[in-house]
């Protein structure tokens, strides 16, 4: 039984898929925060930031249009930023009503609102292709090189690990449950609401229980191969000349962007 | 993928004799869980080096909190010596690279991303240089035939793959003594076959746990049998598996 649905990483033979794990962090990060800090409505920069990504896509060869499909399932979150359409002062575009509240949409909220849109839609592509081009085992490690505290690292690196592992076993217990939830000829099938909301908290209560008991057996597997409170990880990567170059190119880019949108 | 096999060279079973080397000598070992259920009673055996040794009795007999002092992860009252030295507070990591332990469920064995950083992690704990790392993962990897699945995740592989990486994760520490919990559990016949050729192949003591007597009879020519905490039964496994009195007040059946 394996539950792969996380894993985001497609295999590939592309020159992004090559590049070094630290590289593709470092230029990812640089991405992001550039479009962050690009002012409201540089729609050329914007556009230049879109076409970075693009040749991105390109050069990994998921298809150009591969981080546009499933950047969709992260917009919902940017409507959070639906507040600033009427926070910000300025010219009144349309004005509505809900119960007694009067809500005025204004020129410069708007501009904000579209912005951040963009701004976020572009990061999430970014950091979309960086998952799908590079292993997971990589990105931690590229996290180690780039002095990302050890206990960070190795906390994420186990969480990647037993993701799978209590995702199945979910998955079992789903599937016992189901198993198990027959029905008289008749008659509905379940209890109460209480009584299933009882029996998902004690399969929630079973869940965890299971995994302090793994920690445990883990614990001691780890402690029998001479753990003894720090983790020592060998890391096969090298950074090549090209990886250089790529780093300096792709971040003169970005900086010429960032110019370009503050002028 | 078919492997041909030369016919197994058996050791045979001795007796501890004077000017033998040791290599695990348990002495009258008790222990008792922080919730006051008391698993070991007294046991007391020991393993010269090139015994294969299986590690028979039922449920809760034991047999796994043995196993869990034999490199210092509980430590009961008694006495437990890999190849003449007392485990203590000091010697700890050294015994743990002496003694290769690993647990009944895979999961719980191979806890790195992937399968190479799981064989080195131990190497890399006992603080070799990187090379030596290396060569030690490669040949650990070897000896379990799964050299190609060095760069795999491990939630990718199967449980049959899973074990014999999980024998690999302790081989890279050259221990001098192999203990195994339950190796055979879960898996399909054809897996199972691999792991006895491969447990057969090992030139290296073993104390294996399990509950398949046909392994027990196929492979190792001692048996130590295990109930309510004791050494109930110590010797030439043709012998104890013909004692049927013997294994029905135990819960085991003849293979």
């Amino acid at each position: 039984m394996h539950f792969d649905a996380f894993d985001r990483y497609h295999e590939k033979e592309s020159f992004i898929h090559h590049l070094d794990p630290r590289v593709k962090v470092v230029i990812t990060i640089v991405f992001i925060v550039s479009n962050a800090l690009l002012p409201d409505g540089a729609w050329l920069a914007f556009l230049l930031a879109w076409l970075f990504l693009l040749a991105a896509n390109a050069l990994s060869k998921l298809g150009l249009a591969y981080t546009f499909k499933r950047s969709l399932i992260a917009l919902p979150f940017a409507l959070i930023a639906i507040t600033v359409l009427f926070s910000i002062p300025g010219k009144a575009l349309f004005t509505f009503q809900i119960f007694t509240w009067n809500f005025t949409v204004t020129d410069m909220g708007f501009l904000r609102f579209v912005s951040i849109l963009i701004r976020s839609w572009l990061s999430v592509q970014i950091a979309l292709l960086l998952v799908a081009t590079t292993r997971f085992p990589d990105l931690i490690h590229a996290l180690e090189h780039l002095r990302v505290p050890a206990i960070l690292t190795t906390i994420i690196a186990f969480l990647y690990r037993y993701l799978f592992v209590l995702t199945d076993e979910v998955f079992r217990l789903l599937r016992a449950r189901e198993s198990r939830s027959a029905a008289t000829t008749g008659k509905r099938s379940g209890g109460g609401v209480l009584w299933r909301a009882n029996v998902a908290g004690h399969m929630a209560g079973q869940l965890f229980l299971r995994s302090y008991e793994r920690s445990d057996r883990i614990y001691n597997a780890m402690l029998s191969r001479g753990y003894t409170g720090h983790l020592y990880t060998l890391n096969a990567h090298e950074m090549k000349p090209r990886d250089y170059f790529v780093t300096a190119f792709a971040i003169a880019v970005i900086f010429i962007i960032q110019i370009i949108g503050r002028f | 993928m078919p492997i041909s096999h030369s016919t197994p060279s058996f050791v045979a079973p001795r007796e501890a004799r004077e000017g033998d080397a040791l290599c695990l000598q348990v002495r009258d070992l008790h222990f008792s869980y922080p919730d006051g259920h008391s698993a070991l009673h007294g046991v007391s055996l020991q393993l010269c080096d090139g015994d294969k040794v299986a590690l028979v009795g039922p449920n809760g007999a034991g047999k796994s909190t043995l196993m869990l002092h034999l490199n210092g992860i509980l430590g009961g009252r008694g006495e437990v010596e890999i190849s003449g030295q007392r485990i203590t507070r000091d010697n700890l990591p050294a015994i743990r690279a002496m003694v290769g332990l690993v647990f009944q469920n895979p999961d719980d064995q191979l806890f790195s991303p992937t399968v190479f950083e799981d064989v080195a992690f131990g190497p890399l704990h006992m603080g070799l240089p990187e090379a030596e790392v290396r060569t030690r993962v490669d040949a650990a990897l070897e000896a379990v035939r799964m050299s190609s699945y060095k760069d795999r995740l491990s939630h990718h592989l199967s449980v049959g793959e899973k074990k014999r990486i999980a024998i690999a994760t302790v081989l890279s520490m050259n221990p001098s003594i192999l203990v195994l919990d339950e190796p055979s559990a879960g898996l399909d016949p054809r897996a199972r076959r691999t792991l006895i050729n491969l447990l057969r192949e090992l030139p290296i003591t073993m104390l294996v746990s399990t509950h398949d007597m046909k392994l027990v009879e196929e492979l190792f020519p001692r048996t130590i049998v295990m109930d309510e905490g004791r050494v109930v039964a110590d010797g030439l496994t043709s012998e104890i598996l013909e004692n049927e009195n013997l294994l029905t007040a135990h819960g085991l059946e003849k293979p």
